[in-house]
């Protein structure tokens, strides 16, 4: 079990570091970025850049600096806004992405969840085919456009919810919503079918015939085993939500740092999207790494794996 | 062969050696530090026009061999002749060509044919490797004519293997393995996946076979009767070495190795009266395991004549009758006493 | 026991009541329907479902306009006429107009253009990379197989849409990019079905038989492993179409796609949240209907196939 948390930690890190080197190779070898000494910008953006990056140093330096930065989670000025730099950005900005996010994570999983199992559970009544029905129509409806109907329906047209901005708990329900509907959708198939898998298992019938309450049954011996593909599938989810947040924040207006990476795409912020970049991505594959050490706590074969017959 | 169950002792001297196994091994490494030692060193010739039977538990190494016969697996040691030449030294075309004479018919009906294959394209497939009958007419004259030859119907080419019956599958297997006019056939328990009342079918249609075709072949099953049936000369074998080999009749007439001993008494007889008076044999000891090779003899731990000199030393193949060939510490003592 | 058993009222059954019945072996195969190969029955099973066939009507509809709508209206793509902004439907302009004046009746089968051309390019290229590198990796197996899995788990690890982000902001937007930014992790799913499909086909039996007969690795991939995988491949090239329409019309939102005045889904989207405020429901209520159609129908296509080709799995459907 030890030797497995190792192998993904190393992973996490070799892939970090994959991206962080992807990035700057981009942003260095193609002409035209600021990064470049031919491009016109302003005196004191190009001071700002070059104290940070040591442009006048020569590449490999460069490149060194560039990492120690990541490691210490400072990423420099940014363009648009000269007096800012990244990681004001981010601190002012990541809460309010985290917390977002979060929220519609939880949502998702709580929801798919126990969705997909109610659905399992009455198989091919119509529940399960009025919930599978939702759910086909939840993956198909893309996170924005879904955002934008919710918009013109529940608040321009009905006024039930604000459009923009976070202030309330209130403001968070539509932008919630949105981003929560396909991983919620997602999550429902697949528990289904694992549930569903799981409930015909003979070993299943042994635990109804042996007397146990259905309740117990179903929580204790089916959904554990039902959760393996489910957990696996988290680290994905968490992927999508993330990216989500980008356009959601965007048309609603709140000020997360996806909203400020969409802006720097428009404004071609060069630092802010690199940083930003990285420290999504660092997110991202730390949350793989979670998401393998629970799957390796579920899954007793993992934890046995060196006891010799595998 | 012929049809009635009496069969002439083995003659070294009147057939010529189709093919020759010389002290074969074959180790599956399954990585950290763990091996399978499913043949350990045998040595047999196989003469033309002959079925030489192989008999013996699951997980003896039978299989394994007949498939290091053909070449499916390279050998860990060890070499095979056919007509001569080793096949493990030709390579490429020449290795084809070889090949070709040699074939297999597998235990499995179900699992050895290609779910969504036509079969045409099951029987068609040897020859379209090799390259002959191009014209398409002509190949389906002769896929024609090999189901009619294995006593399917014709028509049945453009059908599915799902739609036939284990006994046709198998016939399809077999018209497959004739496709290329092989010379040698390994049969892999061709019949125990089988009906009892299709074995004998089958048993039947292959010994029409090898009169008309002049076949040899290698017979690998654990069904004793069966094989004392189908076989000129039989091998039995245990934890991948060869104990006793024998012409049919003398095997089971005059079984000189403790395991075949042992194993011939377990064949139920279907005299109630003549069974009942019968002694068995019943094997006590711990079964070793293909994973550590034992040192000596493998059968040492259920022999019933174990002698301290089992445990040091392997037994050794000798010839102890015309013919008739055990390695056994016992014999050779019985041997030099008589 | 006495093996003559016999009592008052008992039969005796002697040798002579019977006779043998003659082997024919002829005789015994009566056919009783059509033989039927794999595709057929699958067919025939996909055809009986009433989402899969409304979803595969719907993509043929959608790939018949797309192709001659914008031939046949009046409107072009582009032509944009100050006087008809935001125009609401009429029989004039279908789906209305845009707050540039350009007819978006028309703009909405371009994007439809657009977006089937990346769906396919996707699939095609997952296809190709994906089920070469599954299949080489599976086949040979052992430090090889290992080794190319390995590097698969990396590329698992990059965030997929941030990379493409990057990649785009880098290369500026275009069709071009989005399709070689899109096929840089997408094949990962499929070289890993692939690779599975391969390490467990390769050991069945007519795999082993081929080999005895003498067939070379080629032919076993291209006759034995490549038809018998062909179900889940299918399955996984369906399901990657929706997923490349979303990215591309989620790229096209960020103002990362086909750029103005072309159109897609995803940039009609975004054009129209200007206005949202304003009540001009029909220019986002048309692109995001087509993208939610056109992406229902691929998935509902692709259950029905999966349901179709491995009847196994119809049990818990």
């Amino acid at each position: 079990m030890k030797k497995y948390i190792l192998q993904r930690f190393v992973l996490m890190l070799g892939t970090i570091f994959i991206i962080a080197t992807l990035t700057f190779v981009l942003m260095h070898l193609i002409p035209g970025t600021p990064f470049d000494q031919e491009r016109q910008t302003s005196a004191a953006v190009q001071d700002n850049l070059r104290a940070f990056y040591k442009l006048d140093q020569s590449l490999p330096v460069q490149y060194l600096h560039y990492l120690k930065a990541i490691i210490t989670f400072d990423y420099g000025p940014s363009i648009s806004n000269p007096d800012t730099s990244v990681n004001t950005l981010l601190a002012r900005g990541f809460p309010v992405s985290f917390e977002l996010g979060l929220i519609a994570l939880v949502v998702a999983t709580l929801s798919g969840i126990a969705a997909g199992t109610v659905a399992a559970l009455r198989h091919n009544r119509l529940i399960d085919r009025a919930v599978m029905a939702v759910a086909v129509v939840g993956i198909s409806i893309p996170n924005f456009v879904l955002a934008t109907l919710l918009i013109q329906e529940l608040s321009v047209s009905l006024g039930w919810f604000p459009a923009a901005t976070w202030r309330t708990p209130w403001h968070k329900v539509l932008p919630v919503i949105a981003l929560a509907v396909t991983p919620m959708a997602i999550l429902a198939r697949i528990t289904r079918s694992s549930m569903l898998d799981v409930l015909t298992q003979d070993y299943m019938t042994m635990a109804r015939a042996k007397g146990l309450s259905p309740w117990r049954i179903v929580i204790r011996h089916g959904l554990r085993n039902a959760l393996l593909p489910v957990v696996t599938l988290l680290g994905t989810l968490a992927a999508s939500i993330l990216t989500g947040t980008f356009v959601i924040e965007k048309i609603f207006a709140i000020p997360g740092m996806g909203r400020y990476f969409v802006d720097s795409i428009s404004t071609r912020d060069y630092p802010v999207i690199m940083g930003t970049t990285v420290f999504y991505s660092a997110i991202l594959v730390f949350m793989l790494f979670l998401v393998d050490i629970a799957y390796g706590l579920l899954d007793p074969r993992i934890a046995l794996h060196r006891k010799g017959q595998s | 062969m012929t049809t009635a169950p009496t069969h002439s002792a083995c003659t070294s001297t009147d057939r010529p050696v189709l093919v020759s196994v010389h002290n074969l091994k074959k180790h599956f490494d399954l990585g950290r530090q763990q091996c399978v030692y499913a043949v350990n060193g045998v040595s047999f010739d196989i003469y033309e026009g002959e079925t030489l039977g192989l008999v013996g538990e699951s997980g003896c190494g039978k299989s394994t061999t007949g498939r290091s016969v053909l070449g499916l697996y390279d050998p860990t040691a060890g070499h095979v002749t056919f007509r001569g030449q080793n096949i493990h030294e030709v390579k490429g075309h020449a290795r084809r060509r070889l090949l070709r004479d040699m074939q297999m018919i597998f235990q499995d009906p179900y699992a050895s044919l290609n779910p969504r294959a036509s079969v045409f394209d099951l029987i068609a497939e040897p020859l379209d490797i090799h390259g002959m009958y191009p014209d398409a007419r002509e190949k389906a004259q002769r896929v024609g004519m090999l189901l009619e030859e294995v006593g399917l119907n014709a028509s049945f080419a453009r059908r599915y293997p799902h739609e036939f019956s284990g006994g046709q599958r198998q016939r399809i297997g077999i018209a497959r393995a004739l496709a290329l006019e092989p010379a040698f056939i390994v049969a892999d328990e061709p019949i125990s996946a089988l009906d009892v009342s299709i074995q004998a079918q089958i048993v039947q249609l292959l010994q029409r076979l090898q009169r008309e075709r002049k076949l040899t072949f290698l017979f690998i099953a654990h069904d004793l009767s069966m094989v004392q049936y189908v076989s000129d000369r039989v091998g039995v074998m245990y934890m991948g070495y060869m104990a006793e080999l024998a012409g049919s009749h003398e095997l089971y007439h005059n079984p000189l190795h403790p395991y075949t001993q042992a194993l011939l008494s377990a064949i139920p007889i279907p005299d109630p009266q003549i069974q009942r008076q019968r002694t068995s044999h019943v094997l006590h000891g711990e079964l070793p395991s293909p994973l550590a090779p034992t040192t000596g003899c493998a059968f040492r731990s259920r022999c019933p004549r174990a002698m301290a000199v089992c445990q040091s030393e392997a037994p050794v193949w000798r010839e102890h009758a015309a013919g008739h060939f055990a390695a056994c510490h016992a014999l050779d003592t019985d041997g030099s006493h008589s | 026991m006495n093996s003559h058993a016999t009592s008052q009222e008992a039969p005796v059954i002697t040798n002579d009541m019977f006779e043998a019945a003659p082997p024919d072996p002829q005789a015994v195969a009566h056919v009783l329907r059509p033989s039927v190969s794999y595709w057929r029955n699958a067919w025939w099973r996909l055809r009986s479902n009433p989402a899969a066939i409304i979803g595969l009507a719907f993509l043929i509809m959608l790939i018949v306009m797309a192709a001659l709508a914008p031939m046949l209206s009046a409107w072009s793509v582009t032509a944009q006429d100050l006087k008809s902004q935001n125009m609401p439907p009429s029989s004039l302009h279908w789906f209305g107009t845009d707050d540039l004046g350009r007819d978006i009746f028309v703009r909405t089968w371009y994007g439809a253009r657009i977006s089937l051309f990346v769906g396919f390019m996707a699939a095609l290229i997952d296809f190709a990379i994906g089920v070469t590198y599954g299949g080489y990796s599976g086949y040979k197996g052992g430090k090889t197989d290992i080794f190319m899995m390995r590097i698969l788990e990396v590329l698992y690890g990059l965030p997929y849409l941030l990379v493409v982000i990057l990649l785009m902001v880098v290369m500026g937007p275009s069709l071009l990019t989005i399709i070689i930014a899109l096929t840089i992790t997408g094949w990962i799913s499929m070289a890993r079905l692939v690779r599975g499909q391969v390490l467990q086909l390769k050991n069945q039996e007519y795999v082993t038989a081929a080999r005895s007969f003498g067939a070379g690795t080629a032919h076993i991939i291209r006759r034995h492993l490549l038809p018998n995988s062909m179900g889940p491949i299918l399955v996984q090239m369906t399901l990657t179409v929706p997923t490349a329409i979303f990215a591309e019309a989620f790229l096209s939102f960020l103002g990362l796609g086909v750029q103005a005045p072309y159109a897609s889904w995803g940039v009609m989207a975004n054009d129209a949240l200007g206005v949202i405020l304003s009540g001009d429901w029909w220019q986002l209520f048309f692109p995001a209907l087509f993208i939610s159609l056109t992406m229902f129908a691929f998935n509902v296509v692709g259950d029905g196939l999966q349901d179709a080709l491995d009847p196994r799995l119809g049990q818990n459907k």
